[in-house]
């Protein structure tokens, strides 16, 4: 429904929570900066696809990992169904991790935290370090031998910090629930959080272009252009 | 002669052109294409399933590794017995960074006691083993410093031995020895893969899932390290990042494993600690990047973004 045809907010609504929150979303995000149709002329670089290809690569990751869960954490070991999709989840986990090295790197050439879209790095970031600690336990979990000397190995850097004493990587109910259940979660919550954020801020544009010395009339305070 | 030009404002609206552009279907289009490569890299390459190294397997694949290992659990020197936290309170064990000693901070949480958790309790467990209890019973009636002297001398025999099951008769016949019968008895144990049971339901409940008990006592072992080194697993061999046959393994932790390979961590007592520090400040560094002088502006001196936008500044600049 349109702003026009929406009946107006009255004051007794303003104060319910439910009208809070509407509002304020929908003034945040409204739904057609929420899904455009139009983005910036520039957005046309091979360097925006890797954005969206480490959500299709987490997509992927999830499903698998969902079959792998309905059937248990030994299912693949047994059964050649179960290391078909083992493998999708393993092989998706592997290109997840590449789009969004490529992602993040892209990101880093364009300073894609200028103009008031530090949040956005800040959560991609985080996202990546989640991650690797969503993988970190996901090879915890397998139940063969990677899985033995990676805990093995682990344990003492954890160990040496104080984290092994609360984050025990040879203790597999510990560590798988951490692997399909809380990192997962974190995970996706921070993607969500981090599409909002580019959707709500738009794509960062280019540096200014060159131009000749004469026409030049702006000079840049640079470091104060940065978050 | 050129210079450039800068926005005063990156927030602002774009004042530029703007496209048609379909976020939606270059989504559907990213999932299929990236669900058809993992199909293909699938059947191409399938995944690592290396079975799991068991105490059993251990003991019948080199019945001396296990048994010279074990002896070391129940005397008190093994890697696990002298860990210091989580597992135990060996004084001086730690690893620090400077002054700050967070593995004692934290305390003995796991606690691990390798004599009774890996030796004496599965030992005790073997029922109508007259010579075995009278074995025990001695041993356990003995003094630290007997219990020592026996156990340095069953060592010895050992190495001497071509077989733990040749070691009784190498060692002094003047006086009994309890460790012998222990360790053939622990041995036994083992190999029927009594032990492995032991140690996973040491703590008398039905349903398990911490393995580390027995993973810790693998871990003590030559075999399971010998196992790893064959598979290019060892610290020194990039350890943690890689897996079992020829698969990328975990690349993403190759800073990690990095400083592993070199100096002042090579040959640190405190390299674990220090290198878990220093990648936490280099993660916090980039998380922060937007927010670090010099840092931020990196990309403007680069200039790899006038690769990645050249579309733009060809027809801007033109």
């Amino acid at each position: 429904m349109s702003d026009e045809k929406r009946a107006p907010v009255s004051a007794a609504e303003r104060q319910m929570w439910t009208t809070w929150v509407r509002e304020r979303a929908v003034r945040a995000l409204p739904p057609e900066k929420l899904l455009p149709d139009r983005q910036p002329a520039y957005v046309s670089s091979w360097i925006y696809v890797f954005g969206v290809a480490t959500i299709a690569a987490l997509i992927v990751i999830v499903v698998s990992g969902m079959v792998l869960g309905l059937k248990g954490p030994t299912w693949w070991h047994i059964s050649s169904l179960g290391r078909f999709f083992n493998s999708i989840h393993l092989w998706a986990v592997e290109l997840f991790f590449f789009a969004m090295v490529v992602h993040l790197w892209g990101k880093f050439f364009m300073a894609a935290w200028r103009g008031g879209r530090a949040r956005t790095w800040v959560t991609g970031a985080i996202t990546f370090l989640v991650a690797i600690g969503a993988a970190f336990t996901g090879y915890l979990s397998q139940q063969n031998f990677d899985s033995q000397w990676i805990a093995s190995e682990g344990k003492d850097g954890l160990n040496s910090v104080g984290i092994g004493a609360f984050f025990n990587v040879a203790n597999f109910g510990q560590m798988y629930t951490f692997h399909v259940i809380l990192l997962p979660v974190v995970v996706v919550a921070l993607v969500v959080w981090h599409v909002l954020l580019v959707r709500r801020h738009g794509v960062v544009p280019p540096y200014p272009a060159r131009v000749k010395a004469a026409t030049a009339s702006r000079p840049a305070a640079e470091e104060g252009s940065a978050p | 002669m050129s210079a450039d030009s800068r926005t005063p404002d990156d927030s602002a609206p774009w004042p530029g052109p703007f496209v048609r552009y379909d976020l939606v279907k270059e989504l559907v289009i990213a999932l299929v294409v990236v669900t058809a490569l993992t199909v293909a890299l699938t059947i191409l390459f399938s995944s690592p399933d290396d079975p799991p190294t068991t105490i059993q397997s251990w003991a019948r694949a080199d019945p001396g590794d296990f048994v010279a290992t074990a002896v070391t659990e129940l005397d008190g020197t093994s890697e696990i017995a002298e860990y210091g936290p989580p597992y135990n309170h060996t004084p001086d064990a730690t690893q620090k960074i400077g002054p700050l000693d967070l593995q004692s901070a934290a305390g003995v949480n796991i606690p691990i006691d390798t004599a009774n958790d890996f030796v004496l309790g599965p030992l005790k467990t073997i029922p109508g083993n007259r010579r075995l209890t009278a074995a025990l019973a001695a041993y356990e009636g003995s003094p630290p410093t007997v219990q020592k002297a026996w156990s340095e001398e069953f060592t010895a025999a050992l190495e001497k031995a071509e077989s733990p099951g040749g070691v009784a008769a190498i060692l002094p016949r003047a006086h009994y020895n309890p460790v012998a019968p222990m360790m053939a008895a622990l041995l036994g144990l083992a190999q029927s893969g009594g032990l492995d049971g032991d140690l996973l339901a040491s703590d008398h409940t039905f349903y398990q899932t911490n393995y580390t008990k027995p993973l810790l006592f693998l871990s003590g072992g030559g075999y399971f390290e010998e196992r790893a080194e064959g598979q290019h697993l060892l610290g020194t061999q990039w350890g943690m990042m890689n897996e079992t046959g020829s698969y990328p393994g975990q690349v993403w932790l190759w800073l990690y494993t990095f400083w592993y390979q070199i100096e002042p961590f090579l040959e640190s007592p405190n390299a674990d600690a220090l290198i878990f520090a220093l990648m936490g400040v280099l993660s916090l560094a980039f998380i922060c990047i937007p927010f670090i002088p010099g840092v931020r502006t990196l990309p403007r001196h680069l200039g790899v973004y006038r690769g990645i936008w050249r579309d733009h500044y060809r027809e801007v600049e033109d």
